[in-house]
């Protein structure tokens, strides 16, 4: 009996990160290595106008008087940052060739990937951006958002197609000097996606980048901005894979959301860069700086995120309420297996009057990994009126997990009522017990519970990522209860 | 000079003096403390635990030092009437640092019992105190425990021999008292031993119309089965900045109540550190903090359940009103193995008027699964509707604002187990919300300033 359950473990073991393949896709690589040269390199491949440079250059100069940040709850490996290759184009076969043409083996990654590119979208109605290692591979459904008005490209062509709305955004929420690895990816930035919702409209579909780590060597540096003006909606969905390999792959992006009046975003990640094996050997380090600033009254933002992959998670979507009665809320669940670590939440940041947020924050940790959750909540001493409601439950499967919460609050106003709550437990036996006695076995208990924990979060995410969170929740759980 | 400066030069010119008027065990830690306060200096607001206080902005000042142990004349019955009703304790007084040996109580403790000067105990039990002094308050933790550890001379030693009991509370009343600005290095070694039992209840006051600092470093231990209630009070004036730091270690299937009350302070800054070693070890924290003005006050606390089966109680209230200033980092540290932890942790304040500022931090950090830890916060003002309520039955506004915030601190109070203390305690916490002086009732005779 014992002996069937180790192999139906290890069947899962050894299936578990589905998206581990890599791709032999011909890929235009830079040197390793980060100097003023190659920031200037990066600006003149992508033929960028000066300001742009500019404004990597800065950033550069900016960085390299920085240190690492390391108070996040983190074991975190030294990164060698000479010795990564700050840009991988997988669309160049050849320099001088002509018009960008899709590789037939890109296409074939992002089928695997079970990304729609092509007439599949028609059915899902996504429009999808692609974006695999440094370059921005594809973007659907373009011409039907633009009879709306609507910009939905790659940061790269909006450079040169839209270079006013970008230079009035870029950086106005996340400014690269707001920490160590904001300043490194607005040095080095490739590609990543661009939006901008004209007053008004109502995007008829769910925009949705994917993102790609394929080149060995190579970190991803994407950054995607997002402008919402007045009395605009839209729903984005952002989800991320990357092969196996057993050194440790950089990712550090950069998104920034800007919402106006009476404007809506909802903005949702499922993450899935591959984790490590299961001795913590390999994975990405997410490495992630995401804001949304509320700037006009009564907007709304609305983050919700379910990291199940990478083998360091720090990453800490915020919002910024500067509107009157703006609102904002944060959705997450955090799993953790193997060696795993996650320091990962919000910051909600109060300067509007009657200004709103909730946060939601499920952990879960199994196997030997380590699950923070940190939170700032702060109100200013305008914020009139604040209101914010935090809960953040951890949940622990084994002993030699970990489970943490770090919550802020700094209220600097009477009138402000914040609130938080957090608990700490394993699975109830009781429930297992429940669950064994109708003859669901221990394994499958545990996800029916877990899936039923995470609820409150996933409800939050459009369908088809629902769909495909419950799954992946249920994959990086398999093999941790015994 | 910076601020860490004037102590380094401090005490390379004094050692002698200061190691002449104290005791060899005492003696025996100080390099080593110089030489981590040297290296390390005064932690900067960038160091997690010292986020809310800017630690060499109080210690900058030029304060006296009354190393050489001059007499400080005081009869501390003339300045401290602390007749709190039904509580009958046995009361000690410390004047500044040192104990004062003239002022003691009538009645006899139980035998063993012993409650006498640290500088006193460590000559006459030696291999006692030696086994126990600095154990638990590494200087090369924390600066504070290096400049005490470095600097001070003398103290409190209480000491209940295994088994004892001692019915009477043992009340302690630390009096700062000087002519010119003073700091104060206090120290306080509590040991109860196993299953012994004692109450202590320390009350802090300033007399002067001075600027007082004080560092106490307290360091308790707590044997198998004991029982321990200890009971801070602080009700000293605007000019007096604390920073005190406590360490209670726990043995098996011991229990204690530990309960800070600040009612009237300048800058206070308290951190309690319990580790709870033995299995079935229980603690309850209670805090509780009224205050305006310019008050600073910032609590941060770590129970660390090392052991398994062990509880953990918190609870803090904060009332702020004025330009106070509160801040409040809670702990809990569940280390692997510690399992059916049980810990419960709640902060809960009142923003009273515009000024005032609230930082709150609960912080759980858990390596063991079969655990049930929760923590609430809140920041909030009084309930409408309740005032409301009040107000429609013909209590005016300003009263039902008190009842409601004198509601409010109750949870804390009702907490206490000491009956007749607790009576003193609601009794003390209305008078501060009316407005009244925060002194203790007793102390009119001796606080007859403006403030």
């Amino acid at each position: 009996m014992m002996e069937e359950k180790n192999s139906f473990v290890r069947q899962v073991a050894e299936k578990k990160y589905e998206y581990g393949f890599t791709t032999d896709v011909q890929t235009e690589i830079i040197e390793k290595g980060l100097s003023e040269e190659v920031v200037r390199l990066i600006s003149a491949k992508k033929g960028e106008p000066d300001w742009l440079l500019q404004f990597r250059l800065n950033a550069f100069r900016y960085w390299q008087t920085l240190e690492p940040p390391t108070w996040g709850h983190l074991q975190m490996p030294e990164i060698d940052f000479q010795d990564i290759s700050y840009y991988a184009d997988p669309t160049r076969k050849k320099a001088e060739e002509g018009p960008k043409e899709i590789d037939p083996e890109l296409m074939k990654t992002f089928d695997k990937l079970g990304i729609p590119l092509e007439e599949r979208m028609a059915l899902s109605g996504t429009a999808v951006d692609a974006v695999m290692d440094s370059v921005s591979v594809k973007t659907t459904f373009r011409e039907k958002l633009q009879e709306q008005g609507i910009i939905f490209c790659s940061i790269s062509e909006a450079v040169r197609e839209h270079p006013d709305l970008v230079r009035q955004y870029l950086g106005s929420v996340v400014p690269y000097k707001d920490n160590f690895y904001a300043a490194l990816n607005s040095a080095v930035f490739s590609d990543g996606s661009f939006v901008y919702i004209p007053r008004g409209v109502r995007c008829p579909m769910e925009l949705s980048t994917y993102f790609r780590i394929n080149a060995r060597g190579t970190g991803q540096f994407e950054r995607t901005l997002i402008v919402c003006d007045d009395n605009a909606y839209v729903s984005y969905l952002e989800g991320c894979t990357a092969p196996m390999r057993d050194e440790n792959q950089l990712h550090a992006a950069i998104v920034e959301i800007v919402v106006m009046e009476n404007a809506e975003v909802k903005y949702s990640t499922v993450q899935n860069w591959y984790p490590g094996d299961a001795q913590g050997k390999g994975g990405v380090l997410n490495l992630v700086t995401k804001r949304g600033h509320l700037r006009g009254a009564n907007s709304r933002l609305s983050w919700t995120q379910v990291e199940t992959g990478s083998a360091i998670t720090w990453k800490y979507p915020s919002c910024v309420l500067s509107g009157e009665g703006s609102q904002a809320e944060f959705y997450s669940v955090a799993v953790t297996n193997n060696f795993q670590q996650a320091d990962t939440g919000t910051k909600m940041i109060h300067i509007g009057r009657n200004t709103r947020s909730t946060i939601i924050s499920k952990g879960i940790s199994a196997g030997h990994s380590q699950n923070s959750y940190r939170g700032l909540v702060r109100v200013a001493s305008t914020a009139e009126g604040a209101r914010n409601y935090s809960s953040c439950d951890s949940l622990l499967l084994g002993s030699s997990c970990g489970a943490h919460t770090f919550p802020y609050m700094d209220v600097h106003n009477e009138t402000a009522v914040v609130e938080h709550e957090a608990t700490t437990s394993k699975i109830s036996e009781d429930q297992l017990f429940y669950c064994n006695q109708r003859g669901i076995s221990t394994e499958d208990a545990v996800g029916l519970i877990v899936n039923g924990y995470a609820r409150d979060v996933i409800n939050k995410l459009p369908m088809e990522f629902a769909v495909e969170a419950q799954k992946l929740l249920g994959v990086s759980l398999e093999g941790s209860v015994g | 000079m910076n601020a860490e400066q004037q102590y380094i030069d401090l005490y390379s010119q004094q050692r002698e003096l200061i190691a002449r008027r104290s005791a060899p065990i005492m003696n025996a830690l100080r390099d080593e403390a110089f030489e981590c306060f040297r290296q390390a200096g005064f932690p900067s607001r960038k160091v997690e635990r010292y986020r809310y206080t800017d630690v060499a902005a109080a210690f900058a000042p030029d304060y006296g030092l009354n190393l050489s142990r001059l007499h400080i004349p005081v009869n501390p019955y003339d300045v401290f009437h602390c007749d709190v009703p039904n509580l009958s304790t046995s009361l000690y007084f410390v004047v500044n640092d040192q104990f004062h040996e003239q002022a003691q109580p009538k009645a006899s403790l139980p035998e063993g019992v012993q409650v006498m000067s640290l500088l006193r105990a460590a000559q006459e039990f030696p291999e006692l105190v030696g086994k126990y002094y600095g154990t638990q308050a590494r200087a090369r933790k924390d600066a504070v425990n290096a400049l005490n550890t470095m600097l001070a001379q003398d103290g409190l030693f209480v000491y209940v021999p295994r088994g004892r009991a001692v019915e009477r509370p043992i009340q302690v009343v630390n009096i700062l008292r000087a002519d010119v600005d003073l700091m104060v290095n206090r120290r306080l070694l509590v040991i109860l031993e196993q299953g012994a039992q004692a109450k202590l209840l320390f009350c802090d006051h300033a007399i002067d119309d001075r600027k007082f600092l004080a560092t106490q470093v307290s360091e308790v231990f707590v044997g198998e089965n004991a029982h321990l209630e200890l009971y801070e009070l602080e009700e000293t004036h605007a000019q007096t900045s604390r920073f005190s730091n406590m360490y209670v270690s726990q043995q098996a299937y011991s229990s204690a109540v530990i309960d800070s009350i600040t009612l009237q302070n300048g800058l206070s800054r308290n951190r309690t550190d319990v580790s709870l070693c033995g299995e079935y070890s229980e603690v309850t924290l209670y805090g509780g903090v009224i205050a305006d003005g310019q008050q600073r006050v910032d609590n941060n606390t770590l129970i660390d359940h090392r052991a398994a089966c062990c509880q953990s109680r918190e609870l803090y209230k904060y009332v702020l009103d004025g330009q106070a200033v509160g801040a409040f980092a809670g702990r809990v540290l569940v280390r692997e193995g510690a399992q059916k932890s049980v810990s419960q942790e709640t902060n809960a304040n009142l923003c009273a008027s515009r000024q005032a500022r609230m930082y709150s931090q609960p912080m759980l950090e858990i390596y063991a699964d079969d655990v049930k830890c929760s923590h609430g916060s809140t920041v909030g003002q009084l309930d409408e509707a309740a005032l409301f309520y009040m107000r429609q039955r013909g209590i005016p506004e300003a009263e039902a604002r008190l009842l409601l915030k004198f509601a409010f601190m109750g949870q804390v109070l009702d907490g206490i187990p000491m009956s007749s203390l607790r009576d003193r305690l609601h009794y003390l916490v209305e008078k501060r919300f009316r407005g009244g002086l925060g002194k203790c009732g007793g102390c009119q005779n001796a606080l007859n300033c403006e403030r």
